[in-house]
């Protein structure tokens, strides 16, 4: 390439082409963007490792998640806390699991997780009902709510709990066919 | 995780049963899997003991810890297959994983060591090509814009665009390389052109048609319009390449040979292409099990485009995702009632039907006929050489384009409005009103074509001469070949006038005219199937047209790429998107598909021109021979001997049929390798809904077991939550009964023994 950069030593970035989905390129740019939501706080050297953190309400100004209506729950998931901070590592960990060439099974996993509102390992009604209104804007009368998520349930839903496990929502997100191609940001 | 309650302790996130915290299913190794993100830790086992403290708290604390070391020690070893990439984990622990197998591989043999590395460092070449190679796509930028703004609905049509540019642009390089460049570089290497001398018969006179004498300004403008004057004997069509052979000094070109393989060339290439990319779609609609529908979990769970980053585009997403939603809950309800129709009803429908679909069949017969009258009159008006005017020699000449064009924009609303009354569910009026005008666009160059053929071999008395009318049409081919190229003109003309005088007024009207009309009539709709139609239609005339006008791939190129911006504007600033919206997924299958179709139909007319009608004696590459395809067997026949004798054995019945009884068995075989797949699948799906109801069954009859004998009597005790929890004490009014039920039913001690395997446990 040339340029010299002094952001991360080359090793740095070898273990981070190693672990996510992204060239050194992409994750210099990455790392631009990381710096610009807060370039008080985010050094410029990244090669001590610094232990910096974003909160949540930065990282869901970026354009890229402006207008979507997980982003909340996107930046939960990814976080150590729970709470939606996040390091450097688990911003490129986000947007590496949301990028194109991420595989199927990974997108699920995390999927689930963003779907998961109170938690609990189950997607019970109650998260598909927030799901919902979030999706549509409270736009659905209550009925019509109710007969979406219980639908959506009968579809899914294998063992019978009126609930979706993992296993539920894997075997059914593996073949809805839109989810590859709709569970992608690109950055 | 770990989430504080309000007194700052650390509150375990666990699996729940109604509202009874249970531990035990922390413990299954399908819910390590899913472990959230926690504080990284190191590969020191000690240190994976203290992070799993939430389950300290309870009894199965250290023999949990043990079970769960070991389980991950297991766990390891299988990763080591997964790309460190694909694990659910954070960050650090990727990167000590990493590490870890580094490490590894340091114990391994030289031999597996430098394998291993050169199988990284090439992959990690493959990626930095790749990485450079994207950045090279034609319009990278502008389809990220699109699809933020608009979604992956509308960013398939851009990108099949894009797709039909390379095509073409493949298709131009091959006839430009194997037709035209022996001809242009013949005379700079020394090679000799051998043309095609006119032998004297009558067949063979060709006369020329470029303009002498003052030529008035208009008349460039029709000659290169319709492809007549000027542009006749050029490279543009056909009638130019009156080359027998091209002789360099090494070897002998047989051009004529050249031009018929590319034409054959050119369509597997397009076939093989698309089927590559539909591949991927196709296997994806597949796997879509068609009696377990998912439509619901497919909206509610991948509906939503993450890459919007519009506000606009959000608040149309939204309220397209609401259209589907209501649209599925009234196909339900339409089911329901198509379900419940009564006999008569029925037969009330079937008539309706009936009578419809027999009207749809008499106005596509009526256009069919309009076509091919209007083509007969615009032949005999040109060839009449009537010099009327110069606006209505252009309307003559463009007659079969604009009767093609008024049919397309007539037909696609009658067939909508007919739709109606046919009483079908949604979804399949949708895909049956896009068959018909599927239909109607194709048919109609297929009829234009046939018009044309009818009057080339059509001779004043009785049948003709040289196989075809030679008094009229001199060289037929280039006859055929301007008719494509007008068409394609044509087609261009309108997409770029409908969008300037059109949409561009309509979007001025709507937005500062207050009046009720322009209200109803609304903003312009970017009707994805339409669009696809419009450039499915000029591409199967490309397909026609390229051995008619081997340049006709080049301007197609340049069409759709002046198209692909023409749309790009008008989108941004005319257009909302459809509220009836299109699926990402099934749209990238259905614009194959119909591209598909468009191939089919257009190798019909290119090999009937090649094998069955007569070639012109005064132009072109195929003097020598009757029809077309004769240079295949003459050439053959110059073969060395043992050649022809391995293609004759290839031709012949005997490999014909083997290879059709093999093809047969191999489909055979596959389908019911498929059937036997889907019965397994099924199999496997009935059991993991028992494996389920086994697993919470045992879970519950073992924390029973666990609790001390007091706790039964009372409701769930309070667990430690957090706020989330208040949505669990729906489950608690049930718990009461649960708790009773097995404790009047078993005794502690003996349960287990006595539980039968398949009890129904409702939570």
């Amino acid at each position: 390439m040339g340029n010299k950069q002094t952001i991360f030593t080359d090793e740095q970035l070898d273990a981070y082409q190693d672990c996510t989905y992204f060239t050194r390129k992409e994750i210099l740019r990455l790392h631009g963007r990381y710096h610009e939501l807060a370039p008080h706080l985010v050094p410029m050297d990244y090669t001590k490792e610094p232990d910096c953190k974003l909160p949540l309400a930065l990282i869901v100004n970026m354009p890229e998640l402006n207008e979507n209506p997980f982003r909340n729950r996107i930046v939960e998931s990814f976080s150590e806390d729970g709470l939606g901070n996040l390091s450097f590592n688990d911003f490129v960990d986000m947007f590496s699991v949301l990028s194109e060439t991420a595989s199927r099974e990974l997108k699920a996993i995390y999927a689930f997780k963003i779907y998961d509102f109170n938690v609990d390992n189950f997607l019970c009604k109650e998260d598909l009902e927030k799901t919902l209104n979030r999706l549509t804007k409270e736009e659905l009368t209550s009925e019509e709510v109710q007969l979406v998520c219980e639908k959506t349930i009968e579809e899914a839903d294998l063992d019978g709990d009126h609930k979706l496990s993992y296993a539920d929502f894997e075997n059914m997100i593996t073949r809805a066919p839109d989810f590859l191609s709709t569970f992608h940001i690109r950055i | 995780m770990q989430r504080v309650d309000v007194t700052g302790e650390p509150v375990p996130i666990t699996a729940r049963i109604g509202s009874l915290v249970n531990p035990l299913l922390d413990q299954l190794p399908s819910y390590q899997s899913l472990l959230y993100r926690r504080k990284s830790s190191t590969s020191k086992p000690k240190r994976r003991g203290s992070s799993r403290n939430r389950l300290g708290s309870f009894g199965s604390g250290k023999s949990g810890v043990n079970t769960i070391t070991k389980y991950e020690e297991r766990q390891n070893g299988q990763t080591l297959q997964r790309p460190v990439r694909e694990l659910p984990r954070t960050m650090a622990e990727k990167r000590t994983d990493r590490d870890q197998r580094l490490k590894q591989d340091q114990k391994l043999s030289r031999w597996t060591q430098r394998r291993r590395s050169t199988h990284r460092y090439l992959k990690r070449l493959r990626e930095d090509a790749q990485e450079r190679l994207n950045s090279l796509v034609l319009w990278r930028g502008d389809i990220h814009l699109i699809e933020g703004m608009f979604g992956t609905g509308i960013l398939s049509y851009f990108s099949f665009l894009r797709f039909l540019v390379m095509l073409n642009l493949l298709i131009f390089l091959l006839m430009f390389s194997f037709v035209m460049l022996p001809i242009i570089i013949a005379p700079h290497t020394e090679g000799n052109i051998t043309y095609n001398q006119a032998d004297g018969s009558k067949c063979s006179v060709y006369p020329n048609s470029a303009r002498r004498g003052l030529v008035i300004f208009h008349e460039h403008i029709t000659d290169l319009l319709s492809g007549g004057g000027f542009l006749e004997q050029t490279y543009l069509f056909y009638g130019y390449y009156k080359v027998d052979a091209v002789r360099f000094p090494w070897f002998n070109y047989n051009l004529a040979l050249a031009y018929l393989l590319v034409t054959i060339a050119y369509i597997l290439l397009s076939l093989i292409w698309i089927v590559k990319r539909s591949a991927s779609g196709f296997k994806r609609n597949l796997i879509q099990d068609v009696d377990r529908f998912q439509s619901f979990c497919n909206k509610v769970f991948a509906g939503w485009d993450f890459c919007i980053t519009n506000e606009n585009a959000g608040k149309l997403k939204r309220s397209s995702l609401l259209y589907e939603l209501k649209v599925n809950l009234e196909e339900e309800r339409i089911k329901q009632k198509i379900a419940d129709r009564s006999r008569t009803e029925k037969c009330r429908i079937y008539a309706i039907r009936l009578i419809l679909n027999i009207f749809v069949i008499a106005v596509l017969a009526a256009c069919f006929y309009s076509i091919y009258w209007a083509t007969i009159f615009s032949q005999k008006a040109q060839l009449d050489q009537k010099k009327e005017n110069f606006m209505v020699d252009l309307i003559y000449e463009y007659l079969p384009s604009i009767v093609i064009t008024l049919a397309n924009f007539i037909t696609p609303l009658l067939f909508c409005l007919i739709i109606n009354f046919e009483d079908y569910s949604p979804a399949f009026e949708i895909r049956f009103t896009l068959m018909r005008c599927v239909f109607m666009r194709l048919t109609s160059i297929g009829v234009l074509l046939f018009s044309l053929w009818s009057q080339i071999t059509k001779c004043k008395d009785g049948p003709c001469d040289c196989g075809y009318n030679h008094l009229l049409y001199s060289c037929w081919e280039t006859r055929v070949g301007q008719e494509m190229y007008k068409l394609t003109v044509f087609d261009f003309i309108i997409i770029a006038a409908v969008t300037i005088f059109v949409e561009f007024p309509r979007k001025l009207i709507v937005n500062y005219c207050n009046c009720r009309l322009a209200q109803w009539w609304g903003q312009q709709e970017f009707a994805i199937p339409q669009n696809v139609l419009e450039i499915v239609y000029g591409q199967t005339i490309c397909w026609i047209g390229t051995f008619y006008c081997p340049l006709l791939p080049a301007i197609c190129t340049i069409k759709y790429f002046f198209i692909f911006y023409i749309k790009k504007v008008s989108l941004m600033n005319n257009c909302r998107p459809a509220t009836r919206p299109f699926r990402a997924s099934s749209s990238n299958f259905f614009f194959l598909v119909v591209l598909l179709i468009g191939l089919a139909l257009a190798c019909l007319p290119v090999l009937v021109g090649i094998a069955q009608i007569n070639c012109s004696q005064a132009c072109g590459p195929f003097v020598n021979y009757t029809v077309s395809w004769e240079v295949v067997p003459r050439t053959v026949s110059e073969l060395p001997i043992g050649i022809r004798s391995l293609l004759f054995a290839l031709a012949s019945e005997a490999c014909a049929v083997s290879l059709f009884v093999i093809t047969c068995l191999v489909m055979f075989y596959v389908i019911a390798l498929a059937g036997a797949h889907k019965r397994v699948i099924n199999q496997l799906r009935e059991q993991l809904v028992l494996e389920g109801r086994d697993k919470r069954f045992l879970i519950e009859k073992l924390c029973q077991a666990q609790k001390p004998p007091t706790v039964w009597s009372s409701p769930s005790q309070p667990q430690p939550r957090t706020s989330r929890d208040s949505r669990g004490s729906r489950g608690s009014s049930r718990s009461p009964s649960y708790h009773t039920s097995f404790s009047s039913n078993y005794n502690d001690a003996m349960f287990l023994a006595h539980a039968p395997p398949h009890s129904s446990t409702h939570v």
